[in-house]
């Protein structure tokens, strides 16, 4: 049953892959230049750092995190179509390897008050943890954290910013 | 263009002079700046003379410290010194009918004195229309205490002037960020009410937010993510002692000091579901307030203890809800005018709520009579948030955005007047006006 589960969710996250465009905001993450290819993650620093050859599971860990942003509409803490693989692929790896952990950073941008801005950094980073919880991953993997408005990727009070600001961080150990 | 090099130089001079004050007036941290942005037409015009027995111009120049408390309030307009003719130091040395001339209503003089191994300060404040003396006194002080001394001098003019007593002598608390995301470095500042002697009692790479001043004026309840997750912690002013009081898995936010200070108000979440708790501070116990699905947040004490005021998006968009601290614990909505009510904060009085409402498009500060339930918005920019009143009831200090910076801001009860205090680096934000110590 479980790995039917991960099969599914691994075909979908390919055709999905296959046929998902580079995302709007993803200046903002400051990754290497992205092919979309899987393989491309190797070189990427996922701690290893000397010339080292990386684990199976640190060439996974660094695929996926090319992409390991979410971002919302405004006061919206539903999960847009476009980030639905991005989500995939995370919890992909996630259950493939049961002892990874991941952090979810829930963010707003900075309109209306603080604390109630930390209540919906909270109900993004929920969603996330729903959507990853959904796709066969143990509570015991994830945490959560909100920031509000509190730690702004970008600086800036406009639309431009405001769209790079609400988002979710999927922040893996190590 | 009429600037010879002399006067050039003693601009320079001057403005080398002004930056050494600065400097040492800051340990680490820059000034507030004020700057009035919206005068009001009927402010009182009232001279205060430099004090004798001390220089003019330094940062504990008594007199430009009483004027600039006055102007802060924005019920006074102090005269410009350069349109005094005289100095008078004492009531016997005033000549009324000069400052008759010059349009004063009332004026301020004094004098600075040894006493003893500190010093004295005795000043008057006299009706310039009749002559009559309003108040005269003598109030010990040291070459230290002197801006202190001046606060208080303020505070009394202004309680025998307007009935309402002075919030000059007490401290605001704000959040002060520089450096750009996401290397941003957070500190929690104490300053003076004007802006002055910036403290900073908490530094912190991760963010820190929500001081709320304890009754007494004593503690600081914040939250900080320094463990990467939110906690938060009641900070001793005096000694800098502070302890976690709260450090629950989720979130824990907002915090809020019951009156008589052994209780805070707490938002916490158990699965991301945020909802009010009190946390009785000496025996740790818990008592959750509400239960919903939706957001419960940003609670705040009414004035008998008996209800919190706290925001809510139970009916779909934020909202300010009262919720009576029985056993029903029946929540009622509480503001019905815009789209988006948050963050309320109790009027000193008990009778009016501070809050952030969204009015034709921007995140305003409005006050909310809770008997008529009428709301006046205060201010009327897009962005402006965290409003905290000061002890006398008469101004609201908030946060706002000005050029893509934080800066505090603080109007008037009535919306009448509006002042910045901004600082020339990084953002300002969060602000909390420090209540009267219980003593008054």
């Amino acid at each position: 049953m479980k790995l039917m589960h991960v099969l599914a969710v691994a075909i979908l996250s390919l055709g999905l892959a296959a046929c998902s465009k580079p995302t709007k905001p993803d200046e903002a993450t400051a990754g290497p230049a992205e092919s979309g290819a899987a393989t491309s993650g190797v070189g990427v620093d996922a701690g290893a750092g000397t010339a080292t050859q990386l684990t199976p599971q640190q060439q996974a860990l660094a695929a996926i995190q090319q992409k390991n942003i979410v971002y919302f509409d405004f006061d919206s803490s539903e999960i847009r179509s476009e980030f639905v693989p991005v989500v995939a692929s995370h919890a992909q790896y996630l259950v493939k390897y049961p002892t990874a952990r991941v952090r979810l950073e829930g963010h707003t941008d900075e309109r209306g008050s603080r604390e109630y801005n930390i209540g919906l950094g909270e109900r993004r980073a929920q969603t996330v943890r729903r959507a990853l919880l959904a796709q066969g991953v143990t509570e015991s993997q994830i945490t959560t954290v909100s920031y509000g408005e509190e730690r702004p990727a970008v600086e800036g009070s406009d639309e431009a910013a405001y769209a790079q600001n609400r988002r979710v961080e999927l922040v893996h150990a190590q | 263009m009429e600037s010879t090099p002399a006067t050039l130089k003693s601009r320079a001079t001057a403005a080398l002079l002004a930056l050494a004050f600065l400097l040492a007036a800051m340990p680490g941290h820059a000034q507030l700046r004020l700057d009035i942005t919206q005068g009001v037409r009927d402010a009182v015009p009232i001279a205060v003379v430099p004090f004798g027995g001390q220089a003019e111009g330094g940062a504990s120049d008594i007199a430009a410290v009483v004027a600039n408390d006055l102007r802060m309030s924005g019920r006074f307009a102090p005269l410009e010194r350069r349109d005094m003719v005289t100095r008078p130091t004492s009531g016997a040395e005033i000549r009324f009918e000069d400052w008759r001339l010059l349009k004063s209503d009332f004026i301020v003089v004094g004098r600075v004195e040894p006493d003893g191994a500190g010093l004295a300060v005795n000043f008057e404040l006299h009706n310039v229309r009749t002559g009559a003396s309003l108040l005269a006194q003598r109030l010990p002080s040291t070459e230290k205490g002197l801006r202190a001394t001046a606060h208080r001098i303020a505070d009394l003019v202004f309680e025998r002037l307007t009935g309402i007593p002075g919030a000059f002598s007490t401290r605001i608390a704000y959040v002060a960020v520089d450096g750009k995301p996401p290397a941003q470095r957070y500190r929690l500042i104490v300053a003076d009410a004007d802006g002055f002697n910036p403290r900073t009692v908490l530094e912190s790479r991760e963010p820190i937010m929500s001081p709320a001043w304890s009754p007494d004026g004593q503690n600081l309840a914040y939250v900080s993510f320094e463990g990467k997750v939110s906690a938060v912690y009641v900070q001793s002013l005096a000694t800098g002692q502070r302890s976690r009081v709260s450090a629950r898995a989720g979130i824990n936010g907002a915090p809020a000091w019951s009156p008589d200070g052994r209780r805070l108000a707490l938002t916490l979440s158990r699965d991301g579901n945020l909802d009010i708790y009190t946390l009785e501070l000496a025996t740790q116990t818990l008592t959750r307030v509400t239960s919903d699905d939706a957001i419960d947040t940003e609670a705040e004490w009414s004035k008998d203890g008996q209800s919190l005021y706290f925001t809510s998006d139970r009916a779909g968009n934020a909202q300010v809800y009262r919720v009576r601290l029985d056993e029903a614990r029946k929540a009622e909505r509480v503001t019905f005018t815009n789209g988006y009510n948050a963050r309320p904060r109790m009027s000193p009085d008990g009778k009016q709520l501070a809050l952030v409402t969204l009015d034709r498009g921007g995140y305003r500060i409005g006050v909310m009579d809770l008997a008529s339930r009428n709301l006046r918005v205060l201010t009327n920019a897009r962005q402006d948030e965290s409003p905290s009143f000061a002890p006398n009831g008469a101004m609201v200090i908030y946060a706002t955005r000005e050029g893509g910076r934080g800066s505090l801001a603080i109007a008037s009860s009535d919306g009448a007047f509006q002042q910045r205090l901004s600082s020339d680096q990084g953002d300002v934000r969060d602000p909390a006006w420090q209540p009267f110590a219980v003593s008054r």
